[in-house]
């Protein structure tokens, strides 16, 4: 990566990668104006596509695809620390029988809908 | 005395010390958002249903502002090749839009923070809720300031929908929310709480102000730390231009990290 040549080369990536994040994003946006019937659906497009686009950020801006066996390291305990995070929220969702089945919405609120008074 | 391996890599490690320590600080930033992320799907899974707002943040606002970020983080990149490709000139250009992307990022957000304050929700004390605007946009207003300022009524201007109802996404998420009907009276005696849409106002609020403004702190110390090396600490790149290249690299690390938490952060908490 320290040689002028190699980072021309880098520079056209860089461009690309540019292109893909932005395509994502409009992709991202265009789901939501979808609705899709599915919540979970639409929550599972909107966070792959997020992965996605955070991999393309780190994997060629911070140049993690052709990084040292020492950052690897480093990283490979974040995410295996960060993946116990989040498997939290799932081992939690056992708590409470009412958690489980929450995350869709629901017809109709709990609270009265709005009053207008006269 | 000279600090040792800034631009020299280590035998063990094989790289220049910041370079281990930017990623260090990464991996503790990473658990720092993963726990607040852990704590928004927990609270959201968690929340009965009917309770957890929809639509009330502005989506072309937001992805305008991931645009903003996504472009912010090429320009960096863009910058530190500029260095090693020896062009000081094009390093200064590309850092130069760096900064104005952040100040543009942190304008908006508090356009949208400043939208949220003068927001209010009603709950009346026959069980129902409304939201809208308070007549003269007041700031932070709640169940108090009717006490304090003796009001016996308010003149509120209602949303055309709650956020509790079930809307059409499209309808919520371009600003629907200003549509507001024409002004009614709200006797203070018929008011049972009274909030703008801060972190007091409901679970919601109180993880996206947490979320956004860290973000936002992130932001705003990186884009310090670049203003620093675009202006005064680029100095350094006529005595070490190696060891000034490196400081860039590893701004530009911090930089990328908050932008990928902004990616996470827009269809979490504005499209979810």
């Amino acid at each position: 990566m320290n040689d002028p040549q190699h980072v021309a080369k880098h520079v056209k990536t860089y461009l690309v990668v540019f292109g893909a994040l932005i395509l994502g994003t409009i992709l991202t946006v265009a789901v939501y104006f979808k609705h899709f019937e599915s919540v979970a659906l639409a929550i599972a497009i909107a966070l792959i596509i997020a992965t996605v686009k955070a991999s393309l950020v780190a994997g060629f801006f911070m140049h993690l695809v052709s990084e040292r066996k020492t950052i690897y390291v480093i990283m490979a305990f974040t995410a295996f620390f960060f993946v116990g995070l989040m498997a939290l929220t799932i081992w939690a969702m056992n708590d409470s029988p009412a958690m489980s089945g929450s995350t869709q919405r629901a017809p109709h609120p709990v609270a009265a809908p709005a009053h207008h008074v006269p | 005395m000279d600090i040792p391996f800034t631009v020299k890599l280590r035998d063990d490690t094989n790289l220049y010390n910041a370079k281990v320590g930017i990623w260090l600080f990464l991996g503790s930033e990473v658990m720092l958002f993963g726990a607040l992320f852990s704590s928004y799907i927990l609270l959201r899974v968690g929340a009965p249903a009917g309770t957890w707002p929809h639509g009330l943040l502005n989506v072309p606002i937001g992805a305008f502002n991931t645009i903003v970020l996504i472009v912010s983080s090429v320009t960096v990149v863009m910058s530190w090749a500029s260095l090693k490709l020896g062009n000081p000139g094009k390093f200064r250009f590309y850092q130069a839009i760096t900064l104005l992307c952040a100040l543009s990022f942190l304008t908006i957000k508090s356009f949208e923070y400043r939208d949220k304050f003068t927001h209010y929700e009603i709950w009346k004390t026959d069980g129902t809720r409304m939201t809208g605007h308070i007549e003269g946009s007041p700031y932070f207003w709640s169940t108090r300031t009717l006490k304090d300022k003796k009001l016996d009524q308010v003149v509120f201007h209602p949303d055309p929908h709650h956020y509790a109802e079930p809307v059409q996404r499209h309808e919520a998420g371009g600003g629907a929310e200003h549509e507001g009907h024409a002004a009614i009276s709200v006797p203070a005696s018929e008011i049972a709480r009274l909030s703008a849409f801060v972190p007091a106002h409901s679970t919601y609020f109180a993880i996206y102000f947490t979320l956004t403004a860290l973000h936002g702190l992130h932001v705003f110390g990186g884009a310090l730390v670049i203003g620093y090396l675009w202006g005064p600490g680029a100095k350094l790149w006529k005595t070490d231009p190696e060891r000034f290249t490196n400081r860039i690299e590893i701004s530009g690390l911090f930089w990328h990290f908050v932008d990928l938490v902004w990616i996470f952060l827009f269809p979490v908490l504005y499209l979810l």
